[in-house]
């Protein structure tokens, strides 16, 4: 499993992998909101980290078509399907290889592009929290849509359909989490701790359902 | 399982030419069930009294709130559908989800235009994003829509069965979420007033009316369902026969 880790690392972060591609993804989303809501910096600051966290939903959601499509190809997938040790366990580890890859460099990036939106210390550190324990729900989430989409033509954009509204309460909780530590009557803690019981759930329905759905694409 | 045809009536619906002699037996008469109930319900409706506040727009709610409920236990048929795919590889399971998706969607629908219609003159806008029933009832047509999307997608009937059963019930694991999720916003949308613990809080020249309508509204499911789930059966015999047809002319 670490060797699969590993691998899969590699292979996403290397030529052609398309992994950094998610972070120029999320900076194009960032650099178009204010051409279109215009330069204020009053409301850039109010809206940014809702759009920071939308930028980082749709950027991870961009490269998940490749979660599963790879190992396709060139057959490790059914490799991986024979294999002895459980399916679910490949399943997690490779989303999390995922996740490292492509999840994790766009929640270093957020507390960055929050600078172009005007964005506060706190609600940067705050962004910056909530995406370090929510992005991995939407892999987690979209680790199903990728599981069903594998063996389709055109699956990349079946797959955003299918996921984007499973992944509608990460976006709830995230950003209430966010205008938690902002605004002072919201509480910051209870949404962030639903989000890591999000993430935490997700994470185990999430490679069991993507498995099943590996097997009964597979045959 | 030792005979075919000493099973429970479980076992003797999968039988799809069973079904198909039942369901076009019964079909008739609750087709005719629903007409009259309809007519009893509308009747009833149209003589209910007006609100004192919301006034003639309150007959909106007799559409509005079956068709809210059957959006809800439409997804419920297909979650019990997809788990009889999966569990027990029930041959009419897969039929029968992938029949009430379009229906679903369309009583969701038919509880969000009328949503909207009564948001207008209530809340002054058509389209309230801070309301959560609104939201998550949205949310809920754009996953009916994503799931008729996937059963087209798949060429293949089984596979498309099993995938989009394991989405569906995904999708059924994620409803509480969403629904709490929205939960968190300030909500404009009343609070659940017709099934509550200490009995309804809505008066019963309004309630009786309202289960007609229901009732009406539940029958009108399923005889849609059993009509779409015999049409699926035809199209798979006749796509099988023209599968061997153009075999035995190769």
């Amino acid at each position: 499993m670490g060797a699969l880790f590993v691998r899969d690392l590699k292979l996403s972060l290397r030529a052609g992998g398309g992994a950094l591609l998610g972070i120029l993804f999320f900076l194009a989303v960032i650099a178009v909101i204010p051409f279109g809501v215009g330069p204020d910096l009053n409301l850039l600051a109010r809206i940014g980290p809702a759009f920071v966290w939308i930028g980082a939903l749709l950027a991870s959601l961009l490269g998940l078509d490749r979660l599963f499509q790879i190992d396709r190809e060139d057959g490790s997938l059914d490799i991986m399907l024979m294999q002895s040790s459980p399916l679910v366990l490949t399943v997690l580890v490779k989303c999390l290889a995922h996740w490292t890859a492509t999840g994790l460099p766009l929640v270093i990036a957020s507390p960055f592009l929050g600078l172009f939106m005007n964005i506060s210390g706190v609600a940067m550190a705050a962004v910056f929290a909530t995406l370090l324990v929510g992005s991995p729900a939407i892999t987690l989430i979209g680790a199903v849509g990728a599981a069903v989409a594998v063996a389709l033509p055109r699956g990349g954009l079946l797959l955003a359909v299918l996921v984007l509204p499973l992944s509608i309460p990460v976006l709830i909780f995230g950003v209430s989490a966010v205008n938690g530590a902002i605004a002072e009557p919201a509480p910051f803690l209870q949404p962030f701790l639903m989000l890591v019981a999000i993430t935490l759930f997700f994470a185990v329905l999430g490679p069991l359902a993507a498995a099943a759905a590996l097997r009964a694409s597979s045959d | 399982m030792t005979t075919t045809t000493a099973g429970n009536t479980f076992t003797n619906l999968a039988n799809p030419t069973r079904f198909l002699n039942l369901s076009g037996a019964v079909l008739p008469w609750m087709a005719g069930v629903t007409a009259l109930l309809f007519a009893v319900g509308l009747f009833m409706a149209f003589n209910a009294p007006e609100d004192y506040q919301q006034g003639v727009t309150v007959r909106i709610m007799y559409i509005h709130v079956p068709a809210a409920w059957l959006s809800m236990m439409c997804y419920t048929v297909m979650a019990i559908s997809a788990i009889g795919t999966l569990v027990w590889r029930h041959p009419l399971a897969d039929v029968s989800a992938k029949a009430a998706a379009p229906i679903g969607a369309a009583f969701t629908f038919l509880a969000l235009v009328t949503g909207s219609l009564w948001g207008k003159p209530m809340w002054g806008a058509w389209w309230a994003w801070g309301d959560a029933r609104l939201t998550s009832v949205f949310v809920l047509f754009l996953m009916y829509l994503g799931l008729i999307a996937l059963i087209r997608a798949i060429p293949d009937p089984s596979r498309a069965a099993r995938l989009t059963a394991i989405v569906i019930l995904v999708g059924f694991v994620n409803i509480p979420i969403i629904k709490f999720s929205v939960e968190w916003w300030n909500t404009l949308h009343q609070p659940a007033s017709v099934i509550r613990l200490d009995g309804p809080s809505i008066h019963p020249s309004i309630l009786y009316p309202l289960l007609v309508m229901a009732l009406a509204f539940t029958l009108l499911f399923f005889t849609l369902h059993f009509s779409a789930m015999r049409a699926e059966i035809w199209r798979r015999r006749v796509a099988s026969m023209r599968r061997r047809a153009a075999q035995a002319a190769a």
